[in-house]
């Protein structure tokens, strides 16, 4: 009904935003084009990913606050294990590094469920515990990522049998995000387990008086965002072609971006669209400012400000839903 | 009485039934037998062990002592999906559908059969509600229905109803009681609990009384058993405090506290009283008739949705606890949890409202608040070190050091929500003396107690609350036990029983005190 | 029907009060066993001069954690005091060339004072979680900071004679620093303890809802406190300055995270309504001899980061477990 409509709302506004701010981009630079695009999608991909983790965790009521560091450890250890390695090899590395992010983020959710101390505290101190762990894999930013492997991210689609005109301007980027979410989320969110992660956000105690495992569907939501922590962090190391031991700015990006999405901090509403949607919105006006030739540190400030001013405001909207 | 079921042929077969929380015993010998296809009204007044009770019966407590047989087979339940395996499904007051879910995913979530649901959604006057509609949308009444729908979907043995009619408007109640019967006519079973006397009448075949952890009675239902089942909740009188005179406040132009047509949330609806300084005006009400809205109106807790608040002839409205204080009126909550720091030490709690105000905040002026908080400690006689911490001291204890707060800064207005529940004996008379007195001095009290026998003890007189409006007002003579009950529960007047057929008579009890609003 | 429990107590459990009543007990014994430790490792090391210069550096850590622990009292945190000291620093630094110390040192504390209030007013207000408020402002504060240090990229630096007598200086073997730490940690531990709004904070932390119905409006307390701490922040800045003279935009945030690691060792509760500073000096002071042993161990920077998370998950949840009857 009304919410339904209200949700599906907000994700059209933000696309009806992307678009608009797409506009303005060509308006402030007539020259931006496919590669522009290109640039947009490859600067995005880690943070989108960082995004997807965080909104499944929040949807089923928690918050995973050392998604940054545990980027990090994949960042590194992905590097670190495709350093002059072969194609095989990097293969495996990518799988390895999925494997360790399912398993980080698992670890999270255990904690969490057996100790009873709440998640911002549980993943505070864990934050410290991965990034030490990156540090311990590798102590400066080093390492190597295979070449193939950084093909995936950039430039243009080409698909066999199509001629390129068609797909030449859809930025990997961007593609790659879609299979990687698709391949993931679709199933899950299809599925009972989905279902379960919502109903766990939105109503833990009705949730268990339906038969719901609250403690083990948790673990579960934390360990997808240790997943795509996990990819996130390989999502840098193509980009930059090296591992990045320290934790980027991507965990208070990740909750604004969530919370810009349509996410509730309090879990339980929201999908994965609108903040993957936001965290473009994001990027591209950060990229704007740069093409506006704002000083690049007046325009951390403006983005601080705008994720500050949204998450207050995502604040203020969850105590709202849950007087009713 | 009328002898229950023999135990093996029981449907389901509770007995023995004993849990204590660490020196609070909550039930010493609880049972209840019903029999397949017998409606059992569950009955007891507040405090007697009923939610304990059920809590056992569905799964999530273990009883100390005692079993539960369903069907012969101990129902060794853990949980709520134990529960249901074992053929008990219960319906909670509170509604068990998730609010950000659509009532179909609500259904697959937890596995309840879609086309046996949409039967009862339909037999139950609901046939137009949509698969898609969102629980947060949905009003209380549907939700109940949904939740009474999804119980009986999986066709469950027995079916334990807690206050099930609680929020429905009339015609639905008639459905949900003509659903009850139905499935009694098909051989299952229904554990009824409620505080509605015409219900019980008119679709239960017997009751189960509970008092103080015992099962007291188990009677049948024919004409003229509400006496009966009135005095079994309430037991051979209580010893009687040592006479105090009764006093007679004196009287004033103006009240100390003058409410009128007060209402706020679901459940307060209209109640106006009139509070003098130097008197003790107690409420008496069942759990959820809208006290505690009241309360928490009178506070400053909440805000009104109607009505006038009036401090000493002046109009009055409160954006914040701060305010009531200010205007003389404080409150000594039911539930001590809710009032008390419980990790720091007896001075602190007392003192709080002292350092309040922005003024405050500098240095303690120490001799000052030794001085206060010792007083009242004296005065409330709370045998403890004031260094000592809260959380250690026993219920009376605790309960005294809520109200001694207050007597530390000054008491003009004292409402005072249950103190006494779950407190001995000679604390509660420590507390009867001590309203008293402060009445004496000149304050105002009002007194919601859930023990009907406390406002003879300790009342000028009482307002009854039903449905959120006040039904009665009672002189302290006049206040006996069983009358007291009757108003509570809505039955003003002598009421004959209504019979089976399924019909509620129109006694006009509903249309007088709008009871099936 | 309410429920008391009745006292049966096991050894564990009275231990656990005896160590939750009394946490400047157990850690006493820590420090004093971990200064053993080192001695066990390289008898050299202990001297006077380790002894000074390890209070030394103590001292900022320890003021940063005041504002830890004052705000976890009240079930909050602060993750903005490192960005709020760096950029108090630094405005000291550089502006001192251009106005002179006392103005440079003016501004530099409104600087931090009005993260501090911003912090207060989203908590306040707004009903953010302090730990996201903080983070927040913490950014917003970080690019401010950038966006003036190109202003003054060219102004130089000057260190102002106090604070480096106050953070470098020597007087009888001890460091200058404690001339302002002492004076402030004792008003802090009397605040906390002997004034209104001292026990406020407590109450909040032990129980806001009941506070508020005794007539405490806990916004005020909130503005003010986050107020508090960014000024705390600020002075603890000032302070690092004296101590490191380095005009670094990163000055004071590796400091951040042991803030919060030295308030929890010292008992603060990271849910409010228990703990106090006396424990938390005692947390900085085992903080920093660790990080001796650390560095004696020569276990890299990635360790000790595993170590510092692994003690606050642990700590915490001790504290839970041996909490859990209530």
């Amino acid at each position: 009904m009304m919410r339904v409509l209200a949700a599906n709302g907000w994700t059209a506004g933000l696309a009806g935003l992307l678009v608009l701010l797409l506009v303005v981009t060509k308006l402030i630079q007539p020259s931006f084009g496919v590669s522009g695009l290109d640039n947009l999608a490859r600067s995005a991909l880690p943070f989108a990913l960082a995004t997807v983790g965080m909104a499944v965790v929040v949807i089923a009521g928690g918050i995973d606050l050392s998604i940054a560091a545990m980027m990090a450890v994949a960042s590194v250890t992905a590097a670190v294990l495709m350093d002059g390695a072969g194609d095989g090899q990097a293969v495996f590395a990518v799988l390895a590094v999925l494997v360790v992010g399912l398993a980080m983020g698992a670890l999270n959710g255990a904690l969490i469920v057996v100790t009873r101390v709440p998640d911002i505290v549980v993943t505070l101190a864990m934050l410290f515990v991965w990034q030490g762990v990156a540090l311990l894999i590798l102590n400066a930013p080093g390492g190597g990522a295979a070449p193939w492997l950084r093909a995936l991210a950039v430039g243009g689609v080409t698909l066999p049998g199509v001629p390129p005109a068609l797909t030449d301007w859809l930025p990997r980027g961007f593609v790659f995000l879609a299979v990687v979410v698709a391949a993931i989320w679709w199933p899950i969110r299809r599925s009972k387990l989905g279902l379960m992660f919502y109903a766990v956000g939105s109503d833990s105690q009705a949730a268990y008086r339906s038969g719901v495992p609250v403690g083990p569907v948790r673990i579960a939501a934390y360990a997808v965002c240790g997943l795509f922590a996990a990819l996130a962090g390989l999502a840098v190391t193509m980009g930059t072609g090296i591992g990045e031991p320290i934790p980027g700015p991507y965990l208070l990006a990740s909750v604004a971006a969530v919370v810009l999405g349509g996410v509730v901090l309090g879990g339980g509403r929201g999908g994965i669209l609108g903040p993957i949607l936001a965290v473009i919105v994001l990027r591209l006006v950060r990229m704007d400012l740069t093409l506006l030739s704002v000083d690049p540190n007046t325009a951390a400030i403006i983005e601080g400000l705008i994720m500050v001013g949204v998450v207050m405001f995502g604040a203020v909207l969850a105590t709202q839903g849950r007087k009713t | 009485m009328t002898p229950a079921p023999a135990p093996s042929a029981a449907l389901l077969d509770a007995t023995g039934i004993a849990k204590r929380f660490g020196a609070v015993v909550a039930l010493r010998d609880a049972s209840l037998q019903v029999a397949p296809g017998q409606v059992v009204a569950l009955m007891g007044a507040n405090g007697a062990g009923k939610s304990t009770f059920v809590k056992i019966l569905t799964g999530a407590l273990k009883p100390d002592a005692g079993h539960v047989r369903i069907r012969g087979r101990d129902s060794t339940v853990a949980s709520p999906a134990g529960a249901r395996r074992s053929g008990l499904v219960p319906v909670y007051q509170e509604p068990s559908l998730i609010p950000d879910l659509s009532v179909a995913d609500n259904l697959r979530l937890g596995d309840t059969p879609v086309d046996r649901f949409r039967h009862w959604i339909s037999q139950l006057g609901l046939p137009g509600l949509r698969q898609d509609a969102m629980i947060r949308a949905l009003p209380l009444a549907s939700l109940r229905i949904l939740d009474l729908a999804r119980a009986l979907a999986v066709e469950p043995d027995v079916l334990l109803l807690d206050e099930m009619t609680a929020a429905l408007p009339t015609d639905l109640v008639e459905r949900v009681l003509t659903v009850v019967r139905a499935q009694a006519d098909a051989g299952r079973s229904v554990i009824y609990i409620s505080h509605r006397f015409t219900e019980i009448a008119a679709i239960c075949d017997r009751a189960t009384v509970l008092r103080d952890g015992l099962t007291v009675g188990d009677v049948a239902i024919e004409p003229g058993i509400e006496d009966r089942i009135v005095e079994m909740m309430l037991g051979a009188g209580v010893a009687t405090a040592a006479g105090t005179a009764r006093r007679i406040p004196l009287p004033q132009s103006v009240p100390r506290l003058s409410v009128r047509g007060l209402a706020t949330g679901t459940r307060l609806t209209d109640v106006s009283l009139v509070l003098r300084p130097g008197e003790v005006l107690g409420v008496v009400a069942l759990e959820g008739q809208g006290q505690d809205e009241l309360f928490d109106v009178l506070a400053g807790n909440r805000r009104a949705t109607a009505g006038t608040v009036e401090v000493d002839g002046h109009p009055m409205t409160f954006a914040h606890p701060a305010d009531a204080i200010a205007a003389g009126l404080t409150l000594v909550p039911g539930d001590r949890a809710h009032a008390l720091l419980m990790q720091r030490s007896v001075r602190e709690n007392i003192a709080l409202p002292l350092l309040a105000r922005f003024g405050n905040w500098g240095g303690i002026p120490a001799r000052d608040e030794r001085t206060r908080v010792g007083a009242a400690i004296d005065r409330l006689q709370i045998d403890t070190r004031a260094q000592g911490e809260v959380r250690r001291l026993s219920g009376g204890n605790q309960q005294k050091v809520t109200i001694a707060r207050w007597i530390a800064k000054g008491v003009q207005t004292l409402l005072l929500f249950d103190p006494t529940r779950g407190i001995d004996i000679r604390t509660k008379r420590q507390i009867y003396a001590l309203v008293r007195d402060l009445a004496d001095q000149g304050a105002a009290v009002l007194f919601y107690t859930s023990e009907l026998a406390e406002v003879r003890l300790a009342c000028d007189r009482a307002v009854v609350i039903f449905n959120g409006r006040v039904v009665d007002v009672i002189e302290a003579a006049d206040a006996d036990e069983p009358t007291l009950m009757r108003a509570a529960y809505g039955l003003t007047e002598k009421t004959g029983l209504i019979d089976k057929t399924g019909l509620i008579d129109k006694t006009g009890l509903i249309d007088k005190t709008g009871a099936v609003a | 029907m309410t429920i008391t429990t009745t006292d049966t107590p096991t050894a564990l459990s009275r231990l656990g009060r005896l160590m939750v009543d009394n946490p400047l007990l157990p850690l006493s014994l820590i420090l004093l066993a971990l200064i053993g430790a080192l001695a066990i490792l390289n008898p050299a090391i202990l001297s006077v001069f380790w002894v000074s210069n390890t209070l030394k550096i103590a001292i900022p850590l320890a003021m940063l954690a005041a504002c830890q622990t004052l705000t976890m009292l009240t079930g909050g945190i602060d993750l903005s005091v490192g960005t709020a000291a760096t950029i108090a620093a630094y405005v000291t630094a550089t502006a001192t060339p251009l106005i002179g110390a006392p103005a440079a040192m003016g501004i530099a504390m409104a600087c931090a004072l009005a993260i501090g209030m911003v912090n207060g007013t989203g908590i306040a207000f707004a009903r953010v979680h302090p730990l996201i408020m903080t983070l927040g402002t913490g950014l917003i504060a970080t690019g401010c900071l950038l966006v003036y240090q190109r202003s003054v990229i060219s102004t130089g630096t000057i260190y102002p004679e106090v604070l480096v007598w106050l953070g470098t200086g020597r007087t009888w073997n001890l460091p200058n620093g404690l001339f302002l730490f002492i004076p402030f940690a004792a008003l802090i531990l009397w605040a906390q303890r002997r004034t209104g709004f001292g026990r406020l904070l407590y109450a909040i932390g032990s129980n806001e809802a009941a506070a508020r119905l005794s007539g405490v409006r806990v916004w005020q307390v909130h503005l003010a406190l986050y107020s508090l701490s960014g000024v705390i922040a600020g002075l603890s800045g000032l302070l690092y300055l004296g101590m490191v003279k380095t005009a670094s935009l990163s000055l004071a945030l590796p400091l951040d995270l042991p803030s919060v690691a030295a308030a929890v060792i010292g008992g603060t509760s990271i849910f409010g309504g228990r703990g106090g500073y006396g424990g938390t000096i005692l947390g900085a002071l085992i903080l920093t001899v660790l990080a001796t042993m650390l560095t004696l161990l020569q276990m890299p920077e990635g360790g000790r980061r595993i170590l510092y998370g692994a003690i606050i998950l642990a700590v915490t949840a001790l504290y839970i477990r041996l909490t859990d009857h209530s």
